[in-house]
């Protein structure tokens, strides 16, 4: 499987073997992801980390991913601290990084950001996250979320929950899940479901997503509940936010409707809407799936500049 | 019986282009894309507003131009919001071409991206590019930020 070099901008980049391949590689990285193992096969490597936007998760999982193959990271975390504050282009910025790395991992606010630094850098871009646009290394983590933990990604009745219009990570992870056969059902009040143009995208794609508000009536079928965050500032009526978050707060009651393998996911960070008394249920994988950032942006980085973690 | 109407309501011309089956009520949007305004006209610029089409039973708009024999750029430009328009190129008052607008499968520099916070609108410099998903009527992908283009004639460049 060819990635050496090869940009990943959007999830649609990818088909399904390519996938495939990735989550198998991630697989074989999770003793060096937890350190029982060390190989500094990036030994030399540098990896030019750019978040232009505020990041936890994505950030630190880059550079630990980096980290624990021998890859120097070099980073810039505020757009206040580059000459983009005096008005620099992103893309002469871009041009100027990739004279000093090997690949360039990039989080901006603004959509289509990934594919324009992608045109301006000779050596490959990730992207990681650009305004309400694609979020390709988070779906790849979320699909080895599921995979590892039931087995198996075909067919499998994803229920995705929430946010489902400005939440990102919800519509690459929805495109990818229709490669797999999956079955999703989208739950979400209408001012939230999903935007147009990504539910065709998917029916196109032969997915006949079901909607509805209530998650009540579709979460005894799910293998997988996907919970997104509801972000306050989307409504203008505080009342509003509030009768719509309180329909989706997740804690045991009614997880006793569920499967007893069904498995809650998030992307974290979460405010309210997954209650603390779920974490120590075993429906529970949302550390676990941040975790997953680890092994997952280790494998990519390993395919792209061409690490063999099971070489000599 | 289609032209012969549209002529007795148009006069012919010597030399130019006869851009026809412009969906009605867009001439002015073509206009717009010929960069036609009252300080840049040299020419004679006819125009007919719903005027009967026998190809659609319907309603059409016909533009003729004299003196000027359009550019791919701007046959480009036309398909996107006329996409059934035909354009004859006039010399000596024979067609001398005659062809249907057709947009390529990528488009660049004919119209800007319609989502505000799309890379492509905040000062790079960047030609917007879009993916021709449908030719009629028109569906555009941005290459950039992903998004379909809406309201094509409010975004031409």
């Amino acid at each position: 499987m060819d990635f050496y070099d090869k940009d990943l901008v959007s999830i649609r980049d990818l088909d399904r073997e390519q996938i495939n391949y990735l989550l198998d590689l991630s697989t074989e990285m999770i003793p060096y992801a937890r350190g029982e193992k060390v190989k500094k096969v990036l030994d030399g490597k540098v990896l030019g980390n750019l978040f232009f936007e505020p990041s936890t998760r994505t950030k630190l999982s880059f550079e630990s991913a980096a980290g624990r193959l021998g890859c120097t990271v070099i980073d810039v975390s505020e757009m206040s601290m580059t000459s983009m504050s005096k008005g620099e282009t992103l893309a002469d910025t871009i041009r100027m990084v990739d004279g000093y790395c090997d690949v360039i991992v990039l989080r901006h606010p603004h959509e289509g950001a990934a594919r324009l630094a992608a045109k301006f850098s000779e050596n490959p871009v990730i992207n990681a996250g650009d305004g309400a646009g694609s979020h390709p290394t988070q779906t790849l983590l979320d699909l080895f979320t599921m995979k590892s933990a039931k087995g198996s990604l075909d067919g499998l009745n994803v229920v995705l929950v929430g946010d489902l219009k400005y939440g990102r990570t919800v519509h690459s992870l929805a495109e990818a899940l229709t490669m797999f056969g999956a079955k999703l059902t989208l739950v979400a009040p209408e001012s939230l479901q999903m935007p147009k143009d990504i539910f065709n995208h998917i029916v196109e794609k032969g997915c006949k997503p079901s909607k509805t508000p209530i998650l009540e009536d579709v979460i005894g079928q799910a293998d997988v509940l996907y919970v997104t965050r509801i972000q306050k500032e989307r409504f203008p009526d505080p009342a509003e936010y509030q009768k719509v978050a309180g329909m989706y707060r997740i804690g045991n009651a009614i997880l006793r409707e569920a499967k007893s393998d069904m498995i809650v996911m998030h992307p974290l960070p979460r405010v309210d809407e997954i209650l603390p008394e779920v974490d120590s249920t075993p429906h529970a994988k949302y550390f676990e799936q941040a975790f997953n950032g680890v092994p997952v942006r280790m494998a990519l980085l390993c395919a792209i500049l061409g690490g063999d973690i099971n070489g000599q | 019986m289609d032209n012969k109407i549209a002529e007795t309501k148009i006069p012919p011309i010597r030399n130019g282009t006869v851009i026809d089956h412009v969906a009605n009520g867009q001439s002015l949007n073509v206009l717009k894309i010929l960069g036609v305004n009252e300080n840049n006209i040299d020419s004679v610029i006819s125009i007919g507003m719903h005027v009967p089409s026998s190809k659609t039973n319907g309603w059409k708009d016909v533009i003729k131009v004299e003196d000027r024999e359009l550019d791919h750029a701007t046959v480009g430009k036309i398909a996107l919001i006329a996409p059934d328009a035909t354009i004859s190129i006039i010399r000596d008052y024979y067609i001398a071409e005659k062809f249907k607008v057709r947009l390529d499968d990528h488009i660049m520099g004919l119209a800007r991206c319609s989502n505000p916070n799309c890379i492509t609108n905040r000062g790079e410099p960047v030609v917007p590019e879009f993916m021709v998903e449908d030719r009629n009527p028109p569906k555009l992908r941005c290459v950039y930020c992903d998004r379909m283009l809406t309201n094509i004639s409010e975004n031409l460049l």
